[in-house]
């Protein structure tokens, strides 16, 4: 379970504040999507949540299950049960996809004091993740999302979060830059994950992802906080109304 | 206030002494004698390299050497130098040169691969070889440089390698210089290697220390690469103690139709000035010179290179990398000359450094001489740290920060490795880097 507590968090080195107090629970088990305008510190939540260096948190605090996480670095976070699907996933140059899947997944057995996958193991995961989420071979032998399309970084993401099984998956953007197959394909591989035991916080644009992962919560974020709750017709109203009203109201 | 000229340094003085003390016994006589005495004359005349010398302006070495040791005169091979000979992983003819001098016995000369044959250089000195001067004297853009004069100087001994034409090695050739490391001392040796008309192979050079005593060393090797010849020479430059002061001279010339390639590694090594020095004797023909410089501490590492393209259709890549930690220092200064006939000339040069701290520092002066109007010629000179997106990412799939970062580094370091042609030679080199990686993140580990 992801609590999140009157969060208020600032740019590092600047004064712009970012999140405002911002309040948030996600459960075991439960879907949960974020939605809300541009610029209004979707992305800057979850690099919050996942650990990143270049923020500063002024107020609150980020409970998994139960634990305080604002304390320990990202790869603490990781092995903790946490997983960002980057909205933008950065290309790694001269780092084999495959060299960093296993040392990810192994990094992080390690830090639960478990043994280390050896390598057909780890490569029949693979293999069975790739093939599932319609990622070829050849892809896995290239460089870490070096050159490779909008649509196939997502895909990526979806291997990983896969291989890695986190408790608590943050999917920022994921549908974007996605085809309507690949769309198809990348809730397909979410909706695998789901169950009782994870939860998921997806921050999307578009009703149309909410149709293929049907969320159990929806809330709109504007000005860096949570400002309405509802079920999964929130997003159809969204779709309608946009955001205006809320601009006013935050 | 005048400007006064100082007067000799205490180093300057000793070398001297040195010089007149021994040049008697040096090996060579008439127009080798002569070379030496008007190549001592020159040092003698300008004093070792200081910064207000253009070439030298990052590494002082007047500076740096306060004091000039005992010139090594044996062959003091030490039960650590057979240890060190016997875990090294290298196939192939091996040539060592202990303390500077060729060691025969340690040498695989029994067993010369066809088309290969081999001289101590203190030997072919005193040969009747007429080529012999014009061959030490390499391509004359390294003419005037005091380091390498010094080393013309004094000299005692090293490697002649001659390789027939047409003849395609089917393991490198390693040249092993080992310092003993039981006495601070001063080492001075030249190599060489003829490689006829089409001769195809890579010459490895092996620099390290078996002992904890720091040398002074000046190496030059010389390459004459005939026509479509392919060439590969790789340096590893390691394992030496952090007070070492070394000197490395490259000096090429390179035939029609052939391709030159010189890859160097750097890590804990101490202070070490390379400097390159490239002609294109024949048109037509590709020089690659590559580098990755792994620094830490006080150690200081200088690639300084001239590549002159005096025929047309030359092509040229340079590409070093630097990793600099602690309160390293890097030095990149590479000039590319363009003669007015080199046209079609193609060239391109970078220097990528990444600096690991606040204490580390990296020089780069890249520089083109283009005076052809048809060529082709840019370079590419960036300091920058690690990039924190990347290593975010990294960490956010569960890697430490120490791991992350060896991840990100030793990809940056294989971009200039990659061009290493031979597989074994290529998985020893990145054998050397995440060596060197491990140390480091075992240290920042346990720092964290
Ligand atoms: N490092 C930064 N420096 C300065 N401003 C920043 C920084 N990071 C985020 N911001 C600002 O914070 C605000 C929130 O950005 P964020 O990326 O979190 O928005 P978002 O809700 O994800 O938007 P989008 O829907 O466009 O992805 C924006 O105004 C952005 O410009
Ligand atoms: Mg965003």
């Amino acid at each position: 379970m992801l609590e999140i507590r009157n969060l208020t968090v600032k740019i590092a080195d600047e004064d712009t504040q970012i999140l405002n107090g911002l309040n948030l629970t996600v459960n075991d088990g439960e879907v949960a999507a974020i939605m809300g305008p541009n610029g209004s510190g979707k992305s800057t939540l979850s690099y919050v949540i996942a650990g990143k260096e270049d923020y500063e948190v002024l107020d609150g605090e980020i409970l998994l299950n139960g634990e305080n996480v604002l304390e320990m670095e990202a790869d603490a976070r990781a092995a903790a049960g946490i997983f960002l699907a980057f909205q933008y996933p950065l290309e790694i140059p001269g780092v084999a996809t495959m060299t960093f899947l296993k040392a990810a997944m192994n990094a992080q057995r390690r830090a639960r004091g478990e043994d280390e996958l050896l390598t057909p193991d780890f490569i029949k995961r693979v293999n069975a993740a790739a093939d599932g989420l319609g990622i070829n071979r050849e892809m896995l032998r290239r460089p870490l999302n070096v050159g490779f399309s909008g649509g196939e970084k997502k895909r990526m993401e979806i291997l990983q979060m896969a291989l890695l099984a986190p408790s608590m998956c943050i999917l920022d953007e994921t549908d974007s830059g996605l085809d309507i197959d690949a769309l198809r394909i990348v809730a397909d591989g979410v909706n695998a994950l789901r169950d009782k035991s994870r939860g998921f916080l997806v921050i999307t644009h578009y009703q149309r992802l909410l149709e293929h992962i049907v969320p159990d919560t929806v809330h709109v974020m504007a000005r860096g906080r949570i400002v309405r709750t509802g079920g999964k017709e929130l997003a159809l109203e969204l779709e309608k109304s946009g955001y205006a009203s809320y601009g006013e109201a935050a | 206030m005048a400007i006064v000229t100082p007067l000799k340094t205490a180093a300057e003085q000793v070398l001297a002494q040195q010089f007149a003390n021994v040049k008697a016994e040096l090996p060579g006589a008439g127009p080798v004698r002569k070379l030496r005495e008007d190549a001592f004359a020159g040092f003698e005349a300008k004093g070792l390299p200081h910064r207000r010398l253009e070439a030298w302006r990052y590494t002082d070495l007047r500076m740096m050497l306060r004091e000039a040791k005992p010139l090594a005169d044996g062959n003091a091979a030490t039960q650590a130098v057979r240890d060190r000979l016997s875990t090294l992983k290298l196939d192939g003819l091996r040539l060592v040169l202990i303390d500077g001098a060729f060691n025969a016995e340690l040498s695989g000369l029994d067993a010369l691969p066809e088309g290969v044959a081999v001289h101590a250089l203190a030997d072919a000195l005193v040969s009747p070889r007429e080529d012999l001067t014009r061959i030490l004297s390499g391509p004359g853009v390294a003419e005037g440089d005091t380091g390498l004069m010094l080393n013309t100087a004094l000299m005692r001994d090293g490697v002649l390698v001659e390789i027939a034409e047409g003849t395609e090695l089917a393991a490198p050739i390693a040249i092993i210089s080992l310092a003993s490391g039981d006495e601070e001392q001063a080492i001075f040796s030249r190599s060489v290697v003829l490689a006829g008309k089409g001769v195809k192979g890579s010459i490895v050079e092996i620099s390290e220390s078996a002992g904890a005593k720091a040398a002074q060393i000046n190496t030059a090797i010389v390459f004459e690469a005939g026509d479509e010849s392919e060439i590969q020479h790789i340096r590893l430059v390691t394992r030496q103690p952090a007070e070492t002061v070394q000197v490395l001279s490259l000096l090429a010339t390179v035939g029609a139709h052939a391709k030159f390639d010189s890859f160097a590694l750097i890590c804990n090594a101490g202070t070490v000035r390379q400097q390159h020095f490239v002609r294109y004797a024949g048109e037509h023909t590709e020089v690659g010179l590559r580098g990755v410089n792994l620094l830490g501490g006080q150690e200081h590492s200088d690639v300084t290179l001239v590549v002159d393209h005096e025929v047309p259709h030359g092509t040229s890549r340079e590409l070093f990398k630097s990793i600099i930690g602690g309160e390293g220092t890097g030095v990149f200064q590479g000039k590319v000359i363009v003669r007015q006939h080199a046209q079609k000339t193609d060239g391109s040069m970078k220097s990528n450094a990444l600096l690991l701290n606040d204490g580390a520092t990296m020089f780069n002066k890249p520089e083109l001489e283009i005076f052809a109007d048809d060529v082709v010629c840019g370079h590419g000179a960036t300091v920058a740290q690690i990039d924190g997106e990347q290593l975010f990412y990294l960490m956010a799939r569960g890697l430490p920060r120490p791991q992350a970062e060896a991840l990100v580094l030793q990809a940056f370091a294989g971009e200039a490795v990659e061009f290493v042609a031979d597989e074994a030679l290529r998985d020893l080199i990145m054998g050397e880097v995440e060596g060197w990686l491990a140390n480091r993140e075992h240290t920042a580990g346990k720092a964290a």
